[in-house]
C-alpha cells in the first residue's frame, strides 16, 4: 500500500504531467508544435531577467491567495470568496497609501493591515453566517465577491476620486516597489510583496502545525462533532478560520494596489487572482508549502503563456485549458489513486 | 405608472429569460444531489457555441439560425456537462471543485477556440440574433397587452413556459419523484430499485442542456458577440436564484425575474421618477445582498435537499 504522505505528494505531479500532455495533444490537434509551445512557455517565465521579474511578481498574489483558500480548507471551509477579498484588500490599502501622510515604517505596514483587516471582514460575514445560522459560505461567499466588485468600483468612482475610473497613486511611503528590484529585472514590475508573501505562508505553517489555535482548526476541519465534543467552540473557529482566510486575501490585495499597480482601477469583471488561488490550493495539498510550491506554478505558466503567441504562434489561452484541467484531475484524485494502487497489485 | 410599466417589464423579462433557464438546469442537477456551481461555465459554453454556430450557419438557415443555434448550444453543453457528471459522479470529486473547473475549463476552451478561428480576442456579431416583436392577438389586449406583449422577445415567454414544465416533470411524474428522491436519500432510492448514478448522471446532463439554452440566449439576445466576458456572473447569478426560489422551479423562476427585474432597475433606474434618487449601486448589489439575506432567514429558510453535495458510494452507510 502507498502511504497516505506518498500519495498526497504523487497525486499532485501526475495531475499536472497530465494537465500538460493534454495541452500538448490539444496543440498537436491545432497543428502546432507542443515542443515549441512549452518551450517558448518557459522562455517567456525564465529567458531573460524581465520574465523572471514578471514571473515572481505574478506568484506574489498567487501565494497569498492560495493560503487564503487552503487555511480555509484546512477547517472544512471552502472560500471562493477570495475573489471578493482581493478587491476589497487592494481597495483599502489604495485608499490608506492615498489618503495617509506618515514615514514609510509606518506607512506601509498600516496599508497592509487595512488590507487584511478589509479582507478579514469580507471573510467575517460567510463565517459568522455559517457559524451562527448554518448557511453555506459556498454561495456567500459568491455573493460577497459581485457586492466587493461592485461597491469597490461605485466607491473608486464617486468617493476615491471625482468621477474617475482609476484612483491616484499610493504615496511613495506606502509604496512596496523598489527601483533597486526593478533595475535587477529589466524594469519589470517586481516589488518586495514576494517577501510578504513568503513571511505569511511560513505564519500559516507555524499557526497550523505549532500552536493550540491551528490545532483546534484543523481539529474543527477533520470532524465538527467529535471537536465539539472535546469542547472546542467550533462556531469560533470557523468565524476565525474565515477572517483569516479573508485576511490572506486581502493582503494579496494589497500586492496588487501597493506593489504591482501603485493604485487601483476600476473593473468591469473580476481580477481572477482569488479563483486562481483555489486551483493554487487545491494543487498545493492545502498546506502552506505546497501552496508556495503550487503558486510557483500557475505563475509560470500564466506568465509563460504571454510569450507562447510570438514564441511559438500558440493562443496564450491555451494554459487556461491546462489549468482548468489540471484542477480535474487533483478533483478526481480518487480514481488516480485506483488505478496507481490497481498497478500496485499488478506488480506483486 | 403606465409607462414605467411599459418601459421596465420587457426589460425585466428581457433580462430574466437566461437566467430562468439556466437556474431551471441548475434545479435538476442540485435536486438530485449534485452541487452545480458550473452554471456559470455551462452558460459559456451554451454563448460560445450559439455564436459560433449562427456565424458559420447564418447563410443556410436564415431567418431560422438562432433557433437552430440554440438547440445545438443545448446538445453541446449537455455533452460537455458530462464531464461534470463523471467527476461527481463516478470520480467522487468534490463537486464543487468540480464546478469551479467546469467554469474555468468552458472559458478556457471558448477563448482559445475564438483565437483559433477568429485570430482575436472576441467574435464578430451575429447577423442574425433574436429580435423583439409584438405577439399577435394578445398585444391587442389594452393595459396588459403594451406592458406584456409588444417589443418582447419569445424567448422569455418560453423561459416561463419551461418553468411549468420542469414543475410538472420533478412533482407530477414519476421521473421527478425518482430525481428528487435520489437527492434527498440516495440509500432509500437505491433500496428501491431506482438506480442512483443513472438519475444523477440525466440531471447533470439536463441542467448542461438548459444552461447551454440559457448562455446560448442571453448571447443572441444581449450580447450578440462571444469574448472572455460575455457570461460575467450570469451563471452564478442563476445559482443565486436556485437558492432564492429554495429549489422549486416556480421559485427559480420567481427569482430569476426579479434579478431581471433588479437589472432592468439598475438599466433603466435614471428615467424611473421615484427610482432616479436612488443611487444606482443599491440597485446593482440587491440581488446579491438579497440572496444572502434570504439564505439567512430572513425571507423564510431555505432548505437544501439533504444529499446534495454528497457524492454516493454504494454500500457505504
Amino acid at each position: 500500500m502507498f502511504a497516505n504522505r506518498m500519495f498526497n505528494t504523487v497525486v499532485p505531479v501526475i495531475s499536472v504531467l497530465l494537465g500538460l500532455i493534454a495541452g500538448a495533444i490539444i496543440m498537436l490537434g491545432f497543428g502546432y508544435n507542443p515542443i515549441k509551445g512549452y518551450a517558448a512557455l518557459l522562455d517567456g517565465a525564465f529567458g531573460n531577467a524581465y520574465f523572471f521579474g514578471e514571473t515572481i511578481r505574478q506568484v506574489t498574489p498567487y501565494i497569498l491567495t492560495g493560503l487564503a483558500v487552503a487555511f480555509a480548507f484546512r477547517a472544512g471551509l471552502f472560500n471562493i470568496g477570495a475573489e471578493g477579498q482581493v478587491i476589497v484588500g487592494w481597495l483599502a490599502a489604495v485608499w490608506v497609501g492615498t489618503t495617509i501622510e506618515a514615514p514609510m515604517i509606518i506607512h506601509l505596514p498600516i496599508a497592509l493591515i487595512v488590507a487584511a483587516l478589509a479582507g478579514g471582514l469580507w471573510g467575517f460575514v460567510p463565517g459568522l453566517l455559517k457559524a451562527k445560522l448554518g448557511v453555506h459560505e459556498v454561495i456567500i461567499t459568491i455573493m460577497m465577491n459581485y457586492i466587493a466588485l461592485y461597491l469597490s468600483n461605485h466607491l473608486i468612482r464617486n468617493v476615491l476620486t471625482d468621477k474617475q475610473d482609476t484612483t491616484d497613486r499610493v504615496a511613495e511611503s506606502a509604496s512596496l516597489a523598489s527601483n533597486w528590484l526593478m533595475e535587477l529585472t529589466s524594469y519589470s514590475r517586481l516589488h518586495w510583496g514576494i517577501l510578504v508573501a513568503l513571511v505569511a505562508a511560513a505564519f500559516m505553517w507555524f499557526l497550523l502545525e505549532k500552536t493550540t489555535t491551528g490545532f483546534e482548526l484543523r481539529s474543527v476541519g477533520y470532524n465538527r462533532h467529535a471537536s465539539e465534543y472535546a469542547g472546542m467552540k467550533v462556531g469560533k473557529n470557523i468565524i476565525l478560520a474565515m477572517v483569516i482566510s479573508g485576511g490572506f486575501a486581502g493582503l494579496a490585495g494589497a500586492m496588487e494596489g501597493l506593489g504591482t499597480f501603485g493604485y487601483m482601477p476600476t473593473h468591469a469583471a473580476f481580477t481572477n487572482i482569488g479563483f486562481d488561488g483555489i486551483a493554487v490550493a487545491l494543487l498545493g495539498g492545502n498546506a502552506a508549502l505546497g501552496t508556495v510550491i503550487a503558486a510557483f506554478l500557475f505563475g509560470i505558466l500564466k506568465i509563460g503563456a504571454l510569450n507562447m503567441p510570438t514564441g511559438a504562434g500558440v493562443p496564450g489561452e491555451l494554459v487556461e485549458i491546462v489549468i482548468a484541467l489540471i484542477i480535474f484531475f487533483v478533483a478526481s484524485s480518487y480514481i488516480i489513486r485506483w488505478v496507481l494502487l490497481r498497478f500496485k497489485k499488478e506488480g506483486n | 405608472m403606465l409607462d414605467v410599466l411599459q418601459s421596465i417589464i420587457p426589460i425585466a423579462l428581457f433580462y430574466s429569460a437566461p437566467l430562468i433557464f439556466t437556474a431551471l438546469g441548475g434545479v435538476f442537477s442540485e435536486r438530485s444531489g449534485v452541487v452545480n456551481i458550473g452554471l456559470e461555465g455551462l452558460m459559456v459554453m451554451g454563448a460560445f457555441v450559439g455564436i459560433v454556430f449562427n456565424l458559420a450557419f447564418a447563410d443556410v438557415f436564415g431567418t431560422a439560425t438562432p433557433w437552430v443555434s440554440i438547440l445545438v448550444a443545448m446538445v453541446v453543453s449537455a455533452i460537455f456537462s458530462v464531464i461534470h457528471a463523471v467527476a461527481s459522479v463516478t470520480f467522487r470529486a468534490d463537486q464543487v471543485v468540480s464546478g469551479v473547473a467546469i467554469n474555468f475549463l468552458a472559458l478556457g476552451l471558448g477563448v482559445f477556440l475564438t483565437k483559433q478561428w477568429y485570430g482575436k480576442g472576441q467574435t464578430d456579431m451575429v447577423s442574425q440574433p433574436f429580435y423583439s416583436k409584438n405577439i399577435p392577438l394578445l398585444s391587442d389586449i389594452p393595459i396588459i397587452g403594451p406592458i406584456f406583449f409588444q417589443k418582447v422577445y419569445v424567448t422569455s415567454y418560453i423561459a416561463i413556459l419551461a418553468a411549468i414544465v420542469v414543475w410538472f416533470v420533478l412533482y407530477k411524474t414519476s421521473f421527478g419523484l425518482r430525481l428528487r428522491s435520489v437527492g434527498e436519500h440516495p440509500m432509500a432510492a437505491d433500496t428501491n430499485g431506482i438506480n442512483v448514478y443513472s438519475m444523477r448522471y440525466v440531471a447533470v446532463i439536463l441542467s448542461g442542456a438548459l444552461g447551454g439554452l440559457g448562455g446560448s440566449v442571453f448571447a443572441l439576445t444581449i450580447a450578440l458577440n462571444f469574448s472572455q466576458s460575455t457570461i460575467v456572473g450570469q451563471g452564478f447569478m442563476s445559482l443565486a436564484a436556485v437558492i432564492f426560489g429554495k429549489w422549486h422551479p416556480l421559485g427559480a423562476m420567481g427569482a430569476a425575474l426579479f434579478f431581471g427585474f433588479a437589472q432592468s432597475l439598475s438599466v433603466i433606474g435614471a428615467g424611473v421618477p421615484f427610482l432616479a434618487d436612488v443611487p444606482k449601486i443599491y440597485l446593482t448589489i440587491a440581488p446579491y445582498v438579497l440572496t444572502i439575506f434570504a439564505l439567512a432567514g430572513f425571507i423564510g429558510r431555505a432548505e437544501a435537499p439533504k444529499a446534495n453535495g454528497q457524492p454516493y458510494i454504494k454500500g457505504s452507510r
